[in-house]
């Protein structure tokens, strides 16, 4: 399994980091490909540090196993640097996307000299301009799919459309919103 | 055509239910199986199906109504998990012996205490020798797949046995995973509908369900649901041919993987199979004969056929997500060692508890029981057969 890629969710209780690992593995099952989509349940209470996970791959998965050595990583809330081993494993071939406006010194000593690609969006920023509302989740979906490729953004951008009219059918004003994250999102992340 | 899905565990054993459109559901909410009757509750909702929704106060009671429903002569289905099912222990009984063909999801959970809500297999061993079918799932199609089935066995006339479908609580039950739907038309005539022979609400046999039975018949009536269970195998078999007539999915007693040529195999059932399989194709790669046996059936036991299977090879590790406690071994270790002495097979065989109130099971810890058993052929020494894997030093 050659092609099978492997991502790693790190964010706190109720900024949607399992959500957005439901969404990736929904877009990617949507472009044709074998996915699993599925969190570590522990203690679920709001702010406490979760991890969600997402095999991606173009023939069928069969290991049923947390990630230990994932290709990519994502980290929806920076706060979880300095107490999270989040490059714990981390392929140095792949890399992280965090949710940040720190600096590229401070980034590079708390990831403890992990020599993989370093990826930073201000999820916030995006967030408050597309939704007036900061809902990371969204914005830290387009920026793995940008960075890891599963899909192109064409791919992702139209696949979205179609999850979010179905996800808010009842709440369709937000679904504008929800695409001009994604846009923006597909721009504002770089690569320190 | 089949329809091209992804799903949860919990979502797939709730649309099999959706689909096979029962006439009685009852249950109680327990993680990680409350997904299926929260979703299957909102079909009833929407009128998707017709099926009378019991809310009971209580597993004993899901169990309890399940039993009136199927003696009243209609379908009932439940699903639970842990101490759920410890709950409904008395009525587990009750319900084989009176021979109520019910099917229940298990979605295996450890079984308190002290509280785990996360998986291993101590609900389903709990229940082994209870009279009920129990067939394990890997994934999440398999749990549906299983699901379909079920009733088709259970209610036979050779049979007559209650059944259960079990998977892996959160493993596969909250983990979103491709999975080949079948039409609801195509489930409706596969599973058909259910005529049983003997019922309370049939006006023209008045009939007694469950009375005293002492020491003049009861240890007959055992004798018949021990025959029923033997009956079942054949049962499962062609259900099994009919289920791939209509799906291309083949299902046996057990699968085999790359087992034919290799000399070293894991005995394993539900997700860790499918870890299992990976790393057997990692071995392969590398050149040693690794293969897996994933049991599907594990009630009735399928005896002859499982030690003819691992009798050409030179080592086997059984893995038991759940310790029997009895410092000699778990229950799927005794099965299969068992099975392989009345039949005469002589192969080293190791055991290893595994994976218990949820440790992750990892592609290095089944590589580790592959590095052992290379090490047996080797020495041709076992220096002690009840073992553990991811046991913190």
């Amino acid at each position: 399994m050659n092609n099978l890629i492997e991502i790693r969710w790190h964010g706190r209780g109720g900024q949607g980091a399992k959500t957005a690992s439901l969404l990736l593995a929904d877009a990617a099952f949507n472009t044709g490909k074998y996915i699993q989509g599925f969190p570590e349940y522990g203690p679920e209470r709001m702010g406490a540090p979760i991890t969600a996970y997402n095999r991606i791959s173009d023939t069928p998965i069969t290991i049923h196993s947390n990630i230990y050595e994932p290709d990519y990583v994502v980290v929806v809330d920076d706060t979880l640097l300095e107490t999270v081993d989040v490059t714990s494993g981390l392929k140095s071939t792949g890399g992280i996307v965090i949710n940040t406006t720190k600096s590229a010194d401070y980034l590079k000593k708390v990831l403890k000299g992990y020599d993989g690609n370093i990826y930073t969006i201000d999820a916030r920023k995006v967030s408050m301009q597309a939704l007036g509302k900061y809902f990371p989740n969204t914005p830290m979906l387009a920026a793995i799919v940008k960075v890891s490729k599963v899909m192109t953004d064409e791919e992702l951008l139209s696949d979205m459309e179609n999850s979010f009219k179905h996800k808010f059918a009842k709440k369709p004003e937000v679904i504008d919103g929800n695409m001009k994250a994604l846009e923006l999102a597909l721009k504002e992340v770089k690569k320190i | 055509m089949s329809i091209r899905e992804r799903l949860s565990g919990n979502e797939a054993a709730a649309i099999a239910m959706k689909q096979i459109n029962p006439d009685v559901v009852a249950a109680f909410p327990i993680t990680p199986s409350t997904e299926i009757p929260q979703y299957f509750s909102t079909f009833v909702a929407n009128g998707t199906v017709d099926t009378e929704f019991v809310a009971v106060e209580s597993e004993h009671s899901a169990m309890s109504a399940c039993i009136g429903a199927e003696a009243a002569g209609s379908r009932a289905m439940t699903a639970t998990s842990a101490n759920g099912l410890s709950l409904m222990w008395e009525m587990i009984y009750i319900a084989s012996s009176l021979r109520l063909p019910i099917v229940m999801s298990l979605v295996n959970r450890a079984v308190s205490g002290p509280l785990n809500i996360h998986n291993d297999h101590s609900d389903a061993m709990g229940v082994r020798d209870a009279g009920w079918i129990m067939l394990f799932s890997e994934n999440n199609q398999e749990a549906y797949d299983n699901l379909i089935m079920a009733h088709r066995i259970a209610e036979h006339k050779d049979v007559q046995l209650p059944l259960m479908v079990c998977q892996d609580g959160f493993i596969t039950s909250h983990s979103i995973e491709n999975i080949e739907l079948i039409e609801d038309d195509k489930v409706k005539e596969f599973v058909g509908s259910y005529k049983p022979e003997h019922y309370l609400l049939n006006r023209k046999e008045p009939i007694a369900i469950g009375p005293l039975d002492l020491q003049a018949y009861l240890f007959e009536h055992k004798v018949q649901q021990a025959n029923a269970m033997r009956n079942a195998k054949k049962v499962i078999e062609e259900v099994a041919k009919d289920f791939e007539k209509m799906t291309g999915r083949k299902y046996s007693f057990f699968e085999e993987y790359k087992l034919e040529d290799a000399e070293i195999a894991i005995v394993c059932m539900n997700s860790t199979a499918g870890t299992t399989k990976f790393v057997v194709d990692q071995l392969r790669n590398q050149g040693i004969k690794a293969g897996l046996l994933k049991l599907r059936m594990f009630r009735p036991f399928p005896t002859e056929e499982i030690a003819k299977s691992l009798s050409h090879l030179k080592a086997v590790a059984v893995l038991d997500k759940a310790d029997s406690l009895n410092g000699a071994g778990g229950a799927l270790f005794e099965d299969v060692t068992s099975a392989m002495y009345v039949n005469n097979v002589h192969v080293p065989t190791v055991n290893y508890v595994y994976g218990i109130g949820g440790r992750d099971t990892t592609e290095n810890q089944i590589k580790s029981v592959y590095d052992d058993l290379l090490e047996i052929v080797k020495t041709n020494k076992i220096d002690n057969p009840y073992r553990y894997i991811g046991l913190r030093k």
